[in-house]
């Protein structure tokens, strides 16, 4: 069955990485449904966090397809349930709009968004949270003059992951450490959360 | 591609342009020069190439690197790669090719994609217009590293001369380590021009990011070992991760010692003697029948260095099924990626092997190798007998290669093209030694035949290299018959010509009504064309010709061309139908 998959994937900062691990997908036909990039905990180290939707056995092997790459050191796949995530959103609106009337006012209190621009003419807010979220606030505003709405990538936290810190010194070892185990997806098969 | 000036048009440009030749400080080194360095000290003897603009700086310090570098001048970049292939194949080192910016580097790509399918281990080092017109759409300008990124293992663009020293390093480790693959560094001209103070060359032998050799984990070991103790009918397939782990001579142990039937795939092919006991033949759509039927009768399957192609598989949801199967592979990603794996032995072969061997009990399995050795008695009668020693007048393919085993006694190389003669060609060449053949497998390159077998002959110089190639494929690279003849290489290339390209002729015979859509290809006088290039040749189509003919050709001092007029409309069979099981092999 397919779902919502998110693969975070640390790398180092390699032009022409994207690409690699973007091919990945494409070439299977697979659509990437949200691509962000950014420095991760660990210093000079990337993560890319990339949300797709398939099923389980496609995402494993896609992961095994990323970790493959030369200048990946590790990717990871989690759903929904696994993550904590967000995703930021700005809205313009017509200023005299929201000073005239209250109603966009205490909608835009609702969902929790701030202004980060007022101008004469139109004011930007953002707000943050599940796609739902920001989705939902878009309908809300578009019956008093939405201007202009966009979207960032998901970014998100693996709730169960101690970080990269201590995976990066066994990577720097130019011996692969003792406890670091390749294997370790075959031991829980049940429970699969990294490689 | 030709000399050809660079279309400069500032001043900046001008200035580098005057650097051409650059006069050299103590201790300074172009960029040019600690790229012959850098292979001189990987170990680099034979470099396959074409010059062009955007790689001229390089081509210019070749000049002085002649005692030390052997540069083979090939008539197009696709052939420089399938030479440099060749060479990788029967030698077991890397393979290096030089090619200019451009159309030259996207000649490569071709050569690129079947190394990557092939796990070939491979440099190409490409030239690049100056950094500082790159993405001008300047003459000759490609994005090579774009393009390439899908068919190498990792590619890198340099643009400054400093960095030459490590990535070349970094690539040639990466090629050759881990699954091998090739690696292509692009050099703009700025960098190859470029002086700089050299600080000697340093191999890699680590990146962070890369793990080349997955950790073996000993339980794993273990419950294969159990799960091989326990098989009444045990089977091993076995693909080229034998030969490029070196591991020939471990995988032998290990099946002698549980008295494993084995079978190969055709990358795998020659790393067991085809005359071992223990050899039951050929996997996939025109395999041996014994290994495909027994297949879907074995109880456990164990693969080795291979990726369950599905030219092997046929039907994968109909694929031993009944089986459990333990899968030993160095790469990760392939576990579990075709056919799912009930025990994945990650690691490298030369290392497991030795481990499951001291777990494994001494047995002979004679029940089970009398199935195979009844399929093989079927397929005597039905399919080989004929085809080796055929009663109609018109010569077979078979026959020819038997004739040839008769007179090499199995010792040659063999490389061949892509199409019927491969797979008669493999079905019936005789192996004693391991990378004794040399072939387009995973991507299927028409056109990889005759510049693979000129590289494999400066691979292994002492050893006879017989190249086997279809009339089709013959054409697509026919223009290295100029490499053969200024270098004066001594190959052995037998054209099987039955003019058709037949084995998309035999598909649309046996699934198209016989729809012979342009399959109808008219040759050229191959004994005048290779004479126009100096090659020697006869042309043969009677029986009692053809032996004399292939030792003439054996014989001959330096490179010989034979062609031989076979049937029509001869078919390759067994064969697995596209979409059906391996059980459903037909013989006819």
């Amino acid at each position: 069955m397919k779902k919502e998959f998110t693969i975070t994937v640390y790398t180092e900062n390699h032009i022409g990485l994207l690409v690699r691990i973007a091919t990945i997908f494409s070439r299977r036909k697979i659509n990437i449904e949200s691509l962000n990039t950014s420095p991760s905990e660990a210093e000079g180290i990337h993560r890319f966090t990339i949300v797709i939707n398939e099923t389980e056995e496609v995402v494993r092997k896609l992961a095994r397809q990323i970790e493959k790459q030369v200048e990946v050191l590790k990717a990871y796949y989690n759903t929904d349930e696994e993550i904590v995530w967000q995703e930021l959103a700005l809205y313009k609106v017509p200023t005299d709009e929201i000073a005239e009337k209250v109603q966009v006012e205490r909608l835009l209190r609702e969902h929790g968004a701030r202004a980060v621009v007022i101008r004469k003419d139109y004011t930007i807010f953002e707000t943050s949270g599940h796609r739902a979220e920001t989705e939902n606030l878009v309908q809300v505003l578009a019956p008093y003059g939405l201007i202009e709405f966009v979207r960032s990538a998901r970014v998100a936290i693996i709730k169960n992951s101690k970080g990269f810190h201590e995976k990066l010194k066994e990577f720097d070892e130019a011996e692969p450490a003792e406890e670091l185990v390749e294997n370790e997806f075959l031991d829980k098969q049940g429970e699969v959360f990294s490689m | 591609m030709g000399t050809v000036e660079l279309l400069v048009k500032n001043e900046t440009a001008k200035k580098q342009v005057s650097l051409q030749v650059p006069k050299l400080g103590a201790g300074e080194y172009s960029g040019s020069q600690a790229v012959l360095e850098a292979l001189i000290a990987e170990g680099v003897e034979t470099v396959f190439g074409y010059p062009g603009g955007a790689i001229m700086p390089i081509y210019d310090a070749l000049y002085d690197y002649n005692d030390r570098l052997k540069h083979i001048l090939v008539r197009h970049e696709q052939g420089g790669i399938h030479a440099a292939q060749g060479f990788a194949r029967s030698s077991g080192k890397v393979g290096v090719v030089f090619a200019t910016s451009g159309p030259g580097a996207t000649n490569l790509v071709t050569g690129l994609a079947d190394a990557m399918i092939d796990s070939t281990p491979l440099v190409a080092i490409t030239g690049q217009v100056f950094a500082h017109l790159l993405g001008t759409d300047a003459f000759q300008e490609t994005d090579v590293i774009n393009i390439t990124t899908p068919v190498t293992k990792w590619n890198y663009q340099v643009t400054d001369a400093n960095e030459i020293p490590s990535v070349l390093a970094k690539a040639f480790y990466i090629a050759r380590t881990g699954r091998p693959g090739p690696v292509l560094v692009d050099i703009t001209k700025n960098a190859q021009i470029q002086k700089f103070d050299y600080e000697g060359y340093q191999k890699c032998n680590h990146i962070r990011s890369y793990r080349p050799k997955p950790i073996i984990r000993q339980e794993y070991v273990e419950e294969a070992a159990k799960l091989i103790n326990e098989a009444k009918k045990p089977f091993v397939i076995f693909g080229q991760g034998v030969i490029l782990g070196k591991a020939e001579k471990e995988f032998k142990e290990f099946i002698e010692k549980a008295g494993l039937p084995a079978a190969w795939t055709i990358l795998g092919l020659s790393a067991l003697p085809t005359d071992h006991p223990l050899n039951v033949g050929m996997l996939g759509m025109h395999g041996n029948y014994g290994p495909n039927v027994m297949t879907n009768e074995c109880d456990v399957l164990i693969a080795v260095g291979m990726r369950f192609d599905d030219r092997v598989t046929g039907r994968l949801d109909k694929y031993a099924k009944q089986a459990k199967v333990i899968h030993l592979d160095i790469d990760p990603s392939e576990i579990d990626k075709n056919v799912k794996a009930t025990i994945g032995v990650w690691g490298d072969c030369k290392e497991t092997l030795p481990l499951l061997t001291k777990l494994v009990d001494a047995k002979k399995h004679t029940e089970w190798f009398e199935k195979f050795s009844a399929c093989e008695q079927e397929e005597i009668k039905e399919v080989i007998h004929e085809e080796l020693n055929p009663s109609t007048a018109i010569l077979t393919m078979g026959e020819v290669i038997r004739n040839l085993n008769e007179l090499t006694n199995g010792d040659a190389i063999i490389v061949t093209d892509v199409g019927q003669h491969q797979m008669v060609a493999c079905r019936y060449a005789r192996f004693n030694e391991s990378k004794s053949n040399i072939t387009s497998g995973g991507l299927g390159t028409m056109g990889f035949g005759l510049p693979a077998a000129i590289g494999a002959k400066f691979g292994a110089p002492e050893r006879t290299v017989v190249v086997i190639i279809g009339d089709g494929g013959i054409q697509m690279t026919i223009q290295e018959f100029g490499t053969i003849m200024q270098s004066e290489v001594n190959v052995k290339i037998l054209i099987l010509n039955n003019q058709f390209l037949g084995m998309v002729r035999q598909w649309q015979q046996l699934f198209n009504d016989k729809r012979y859509s342009f399959v109808d290809i008219a040759s050229p006088d191959y004994v005048m064309v290779a004479k126009g290039y100096g090659i020697e040749g006869q042309k043969v189509s009677e029986r009692n010709d053809l032996k004399s003919a292939l030792k003439t050709m054996l014989d001959h001092d330096g490179s010989y061309m034979l062609e031989v007029m076979v049937g029509k409309e001869n078919n390759v069979f067994p064969m697995v139908p596209q979409g059906c099981s391996v059980s459903e092999v037909r013989l006819k």
